[in-house]
């Protein structure tokens, strides 16, 4: 096994476990924005696309790049507005008293 | 290249990046951080594409530059002009555009390293293969679960006989090609994976009901980020393997929780074909004697409503649909006013999904301690004089504790039947969303407001101000 492939093994048994611990105690009132939010970062690919693109030598390649990268910056930039969007609703009126913060 | 960066300056700038995003996830996790978690989770995102651009890897920007563009365009615009209602779809379109990045970026891999010569190592073929699979399942599954959901394909249960036996056939089949593809490098059998994955994601999803589709949803986001994290291995990037893989666990869990909140296994909602036509047909024409309903006034409501002490309001979807979570909490501003005392019962699952209708009525600046989680508020309703459930159906319906035969049996419910009195909002007596019909609508204690649920409200609102 190479050292780059082990590398990433270790990262990715850890980034689960992590993944999992994060959330085992999220209220079901934050599901729906959570899910949102996810959904945002997994739009990572634009790096992978990014990297895609910027080396494509082929016309097949650079198109399927091409794609790639408008898809995960939809991804992105579509996630985390929505995201924002749902918790600012979350925003208490400011004629309300404050709460536990 | 803009300017010279060298690649552990790059991994360093991706350790940032993937803290940020464990951040972010952990402060979403809570209600009063939410909204800064999710900037923080943005920031991480942002230092991961810009450390990218920097990369010696990349020599040219145009492609990179409109794409980036493009997509900036229409993720802004379709984000900012989406209703709140129709939130659930937007996250199902923006989750497959995900995994179609991830399964487009296999694709342009595979074929970059394969002429056929073999010297592909197999963690990246094996890595790539798994990408261009389960991208284009989470893309296709997405679509359709888009289209059920914004109603461009029915909602209900799409099924045919020996579904189950194609669709594990089909899923066989694509681990046969994928085997091809990697030992034979041959582009052909990328373009049979695909093709054959994307119609393996469509007859996942056909057969599953709406009302499974947040589940379903959180499912395809599960893969997505799997399929990210698996390009990470390809591609040899962190920040890739960081990202994808977080989601990819956390949206595990997620999905297990939402489950059980609906006390349905995974398996269940995948393959169980909820609310399948057989079941519906049954229930709708109950030994083909008509079931009598008892119908009921705005003003009548409105007097019971007024004169009551406790009133639990029960908001569904139907309530977001119309907008009148504003009429509702108006009509509970009047009723508090008179000394009534008003509660909303939230089920686990109301609106499209799990906390939706907490995200309608925070909008309609509904104070949160009124709002009560369904356990909370079960053992309230016995003591409750009148239980308006404004555009709710299945979350309801008793025949899910008592008819062991409903397709419903066994899902937890808002025992609203215990209350002394239940008006029920809805615009006409069809069924639910799951196409099963409500024995609740026919109980001796439910009386039936027919119409539109913001006319409806707003009918009760000036009915009360008169009472």
């Amino acid at each position: 096994m190479s050292q780059a492939l082990l590398n990433s093994i270790t990262v990715f048994v850890l980034a689960a476990f992590l993944g999992i611990e994060l959330i085992s105690r999220v209220p079901a009132l934050l599901h729906t924005p959570l899910m949102s939010g996810t959904n945002a970062i997994h739009g990572i690919v634009l790096v992978g696309a990014m990297l895609i693109a910027g080396s494509a030598d082929s016309t097949l390649e650079q198109a399927l790049a091409f794609v790639a990268v408008v898809f995960a910056t939809v991804n992105v930039v579509g996630g985390f507005l929505v995201t924002d969007r749902m918790l600012e609703m979350f925003k208490r009126r400011p004629d309300q008293q404050e709460e536990h913060e | 290249m803009i300017l010279a960066v060298s690649q552990t300056t790059i991994n360093l700038a991706y350790l940032a990046a993937g803290v940020c995003l464990i951040v972010g996830i952990k402060r979403l996790s809570s209600p009063s951080t939410a909204r800064s978690g999710n900037v923080v989770a943005a920031v991480g995102m942002v230092i991961a594409v810009v450390f990218t651009l920097l990369s010696p890897e990349i020599d040219s920007y145009w492609l990179i530059v409109a794409g980036v563009a493009v997509g900036t365009v229409v993720g802004v615009a379709s984000a900012r002009m989406v209703k709140m209602t129709a939130m659930p779809q937007m996250v199902a379109l923006f989750n497959g555009v995900g995994g179609g990045a991830a399964a487009l970026i296999a694709a342009a891999e595979f074929h970059r390293l394969s002429p056929g010569s073999g010297h592909v190592l197999p963690e990246h073929m094996g890595a790539m293969l798994f990408s261009a699979l389960i991208g284009s399942i989470s893309f296709s599954g997405s679509m359709v679960a888009f289209g059920k959901l914004q109603e461009l394909l029915p909602g209900r249960p799409l099924v045919f006989a020996g579904q189950q036996v194609v669709n594990g056939a089909l899923f066989a089949a694509l681990l046969g090609v994928g085997v091809l593809a990697g030992a034979t490098e041959a582009g052909v059998w990328m373009v049979v994976l695909l093709a054959g994955a994307l119609l393996f994601g469509v007859l996942l999803v056909l057969p599953i009901g709406g009302a499974d589709m947040p589940v379903v949803i959180s499912l395809l986001n599960a893969f997505t980020g799997l399929a990210a994290a698996s390009t990470g291995f390809v591609l040899e990037n962190t920040a890739l393997i960081i990202g994808g893989t977080l989601v990819g666990a956390s949206g595990t869990l997620l999905t297990i929780l939402m489950g059980r909140a609906m006390n349905r296994s995974l398996a269940n909602v995948l393959f169980g074909a909820f609310g399948a036509p057989a079941a519906v047909g049954a229930a709708a024409t109950a030994d083909g004697e008509a079931k009598s309903y008892r119908e009921i006034s705005a003003e009548d409501a409105a007097v019971m409503l007024a004169y009551a002490d406790r009133v639990v309001v029960v908001p569904g979807y139907g309530l977001a649909v119309a907008q009148a979570q504003h009429g509702v909490r108006e009509l509970a501003d009047f009723l508090e006013r008179r000394g009534v005392d008003v509660k909303y019962a939230i089920h686990p699952v109301a609106g499209r999904m799990p906390g939706h209708m907490n995200v309608l009525l925070a909008e309609a600046n509904v104070p949160y301690p009124q709002l009560y989680d369904m356990e909370d508020v079960n053992p309230e309703f016995p003591r409750t004089d009148v239980a308006l459930v404004i555009g709710a159906n299945d979350v309801t319906n008793p025949a899910a504790r008592e008819d062991p035969e409903s397709p419903l049996y066994g899902m937890p419910i808002l025992n609203v039947d215990a209350s002394a009195n239940v008006v029920v909002l809805k615009r006409s007596m069809s069924p639910g969303f799951a196409g099963i019909d409500n024995d609740l609508f026919y109980r001796p204690n439910t009386a039936m407001l027919f119409g539109d649920a913001k006319d409806s409200v707003d009918r009760l609102v000036a009915a009360v101000k008169a009472a």
